[in-house]
């Protein structure tokens, strides 16, 4: 059987199940799983630059994600009535002054000569800034969140058009990842991992808890969409009348011709992601990474400069994250921030790659069909497969009402032995590197 | 008699509850610091390692509750410790025969190693939620207060209370004691002396003849005891919960890397120092401050560095900065 053939056929398998799916539940959730395959596949094929054509080892996708989300509350959001001449200027010139002292340590450290005197400065520089920082970031925060906080209480966005926020998103997440990427790579392939999971929980923590920002928990909802609303849809007199042509409710068609302008939106990222990445794996560039990737010392006798290539690599895949991530707020329309799991977001990206096979950019986009499909259909599967097993069971019984109970659990379990067993017994995946 | 007050306010708010997270993050980085000393990676399945073997005490204490068992004035759950170190040394016995031991055997890179770590959380986690579930546990019994706040007060006449909790007293007792064996273990022992020899030289080990399988399952079964302990001290003192257990990963290694990898007194000392800052920067002063300046000074917000929804970022930065100006940590560990 050859390659293309064996593609195809896997393409196909998803497309059948997807379609099942369709005619089982509902088209809606078919569509959806499309959609959200098709986000899932960009986050893989992001992290698949990292892990598959360089080997870095990214455990924070979840941050460089939910950075994409704040961007498209930032650019999609209208600003809020009255933010910024309460505190907004203020709130801003803090995080400038903030950045500027870590900016003007960074130069002390760099300029002055080794020693006591070194430290003693770059010490006081920082204290001194935090609290200049502090003392005028923190007024004007209680400013703007005074503003209306039952609706607003935050700066509010730019009110530009949202599909804006796709790039922004990716700039943020490069943004991030150059900061990790200066301090964590070149070290020992662990340190990156562990650096990565912190700035992934203290993304989140910030989402969480800066309402001036993001309104923290009491999430920001409404993000305008570049697709129209399903109200206005059912409003129009000649969009009814073509749905009914087709044979469908207005309510039916309007929601199903909303996922699919997001699909095609979604798929055309996706077609220039990947065309780019195919590119680059294909150009000298990438050459150079996967001889890095397989041997890092031969490659450094070369001339290569291990660490720059690394940095440029593991940033790239990051914006890709992040772009993913502003995609997947603009369509759910709110941005939540205790949503964020690292489980949902960094672990099962994770498992789209290995399962679809590191290093294969087609793999990854197939990983992120075949694994969102199965972590959407896991959870039915699970109660299905406990109903099953209790079904013997004394009805009201302790058990079983646990055994039910614990069937969501079910998706930590499975997502964790498909890895285990996917590496043990297939590291290649299902498309392999070639 | 200000500055009475504000020493025991201190200690109270920032040195007794600081010692005992101190030595909860040292028991779990020491595990950490052998995983990556014998079988050379970053072991993220520690925290949920430390979760599965809380859960098995907290069952057993339970069952042990039902039976009308106690100690009296201390936790039921240290009698119930032994079944929980034991479940957890099977439990990695386990999965270092299933899993682990093919990585080592085709000698996989540390990274592959660290994903299948990844893994083995989600399974643990998995396993945790599922047998007790996602919520918030509480196991602990006994006397709450060695010294409680009110009593101090009476007995000394000071406006600040001290209070020194059970769980506190027992997490810094049982700390020193784990700490004493695990070092007689490592330098008096024949066993404790051949795990070191491999540490540091792996192949010179095994040319005068050490048995490696031997090593990694002493390493495993230390590492089992210590994460047992960890966790359990951890879900006594705050409470168990399931995912609290993966948040802790990050100052638990953060504490390994401040002390340096692979090191064992490194990993203590980079304990306390993990510890130290968070509650420091995250601690109002304010309380402290009010004995000590004069009326006219007296500080109008909380003086609060950081709020305490940040204390993971603490650990962080600390990180970074060991990272950026000394990789090896404090005491030389393995780092490159």
């Amino acid at each position: 059987m050859n390659e293309t053939l064996k593609n195809t056929m896997l393409f196909g398998i998803i497309a059948l199940l997807i379609i099942y799916v369709g005619f089982v539940q509902s088209w809606n959730s078919a569509l959806l799983i499309v959609a959200m395959g098709l986000i899932s596949s960009i986050m893989a094929l992001g992290v698949n630059l990292q892990w598959g054509f360089a080997g870095l080892f990214n455990v924070g996708v979840m941050g460089f994600v939910a950075l994409g989300g704040l961007a498209a509350v930032l650019i999609g959001m209208p600003p809020t009535e009255g933010a910024m001449r309460a505190g907004g200027w203020n709130v801003v010139g803090a995080l400038l002054l903030g950045a500027g002292t870590v900016f003007a340590a960074i130069i002390l450290a760099k300029t002055l000569a080794k020693g006591w005197l070194r430290n003693l400065a770059v010490i006081a520089m920082l204290v001194i800034g935090f609290f200049v920082f502090r003392g005028l970031l923190d007024p004007a925060v209680e400013l703007v969140e005074e503003i209306n906080p039952a609706q607003t209480g935050y700066l509010g966005g730019l009110g530009l058009p949202v599909l804006l926020a796709w790039p922004v998103g990716g700039l943020f997440a490069a943004a991030a990842a150059w900061i990790i990427g200066k301090t964590a790579l070149g070290l020992r392939s662990d340190y990156l991992a562990i650096a990565t999971l912190g700035i992934a929980e203290i993304i989140i923590a910030i989402l969480k808890n800066e309402d001036w920002l993001t309104r923290g928990v009491k999430n920001v909802i409404g993000v305008p969409r570049p697709v129209p609303y399903e109200i206005d849809l059912q409003g129009s007199a000649s969009f009814v009348e073509r749905a009914a042509s087709f044979g469908f409710t207005p309510v039916e068609a309007s929601t199903l011709w909303v996922k699919v302008l997001y699909i095609l939106l979604f798929a055309a990222v996706l077609i220039i992601l990947m065309w780019l990445s195919q590119r680059a794996l294909h150009s000298p560039w990438g050459r150079m990474l996967r001889a890095i990737r397989d041997n890092e010392v031969a490659a450094e006798a070369m001339g290569k400069d291990v660490t720059a290539r690394h940095l440029q690599v593991f940033i790239l895949g990051s914006a890709i994250c992040g772009i993913a991530g502003a995609m997947m707020t603009t369509m759910d329309s709110q941005l939540t921030p205790g949503t964020y799991q690292p489980l949902r977001f960094t672990f099962l990206i994770w498992v789209m790659v290995i399962v679809g096979g590191s290093g294969n950019n087609l793999g990854a986009v197939l990983g992120g069909f075949l694994i969102w499909f199965l972590w959407v259909q896991v959870e039915p599967m699970g109660l299905w497969l406990m109903n099953l097993v209790t079904s013997g069971m004394a009805e009201g019984s302790a058990l079983k009402a646990h055994l039910l109970e614990s069937a969501a659990h079910m998706r930590l379990l499975t997502m964790g032995l498909v890895l285990i067993l996917v590496l043990r017994f297939s590291p290649r995946g299902l498309i392999p590197e070639k | 008699m200000d500055l009475l007050n504000a020493i025991v306010a201190f200690l109270n708010y920032v040195f007794v509850p600081g010692v005992a997270y101190g030595s909860q993050l040292a028991l779990g980085a020491l595990g950490v610091t052998l995983v990556y000393g014998i079988l050379r990676f970053s072991n993220f399945a520690h925290g949920d390692t430390m979760a599965l073997g809380a859960m098995a005490t907290v069952l057993v204490t339970w069952l042990f509750q039902s039976w009308g068992l106690s100690l009296g004035p201390l936790p039921t759950a240290l009698l119930a410790l032994p079944f929980g170190i034991g479940f957890a040394i099977l439990l990695l016995l386990f999965t270092d025969r299933t899993v682990y031991k093919f990585y080592r055997e085709k000698k996989a890179k540390p990274v592959i190693l660290v994903i299948v770590s990844l893994g083995i959380t989600f399974i643990y986690n998995g396993v945790t939620r599922f047998i007790i579930g996602a919520d918030d546990q509480n196991f602990f019994d006994g006397q709450r207060f060695i010294i409680s706040a009110r009593e101090f007060k009476k007995a000394t006449g000071l406006s600040e209370g001290l209070s020194f909790k059970t769980t506190q007293g027992i997490t810094i007792i049982t700390a020193i004691i784990v700490v004493a064996l695990l070092f007689w273990f490592l330098n008096r022992t024949r066993a404790g002396k051949s795990m070191r020899a491999y540490s540091d030289n792996e192949d010179l080990a095994l040319l005068s003849g050490i048995n490696p399988e031997r090593v990694v399952m002493i390493t495993w079964m230390i590492v089992a005891t210590l994460a047992t302990i960890a966790g359990v001290l951890y879900g006594l003192d705050k409470s168990f919960k399931p995912f609290t257990y993966f948040q802790l990963l990050l100052p638990i290694f953060a504490a390994a890397i401040v002390g340096g990898l692979g090191n064992p007194i490194g990993a203590i000392a980079g304990g306390f120092v993990i510890a130290f800052s968070e509650v420091t920067i995250t601690y109002a002063w304010k309380k402290i401050l009010v004995y000590l300046m004069p009326d006219s000074l007296e500080p109008s917000g909380l003086v609060q560095l950081m709020s305490t929804d940040y204390k993971f970022a603490v650990s962080f930065v600390i990180l970074l900065i060991v990272l950026l100006i000394k990789p090896t940590g404090l005491f030389k560990g393995q780092s490159t």
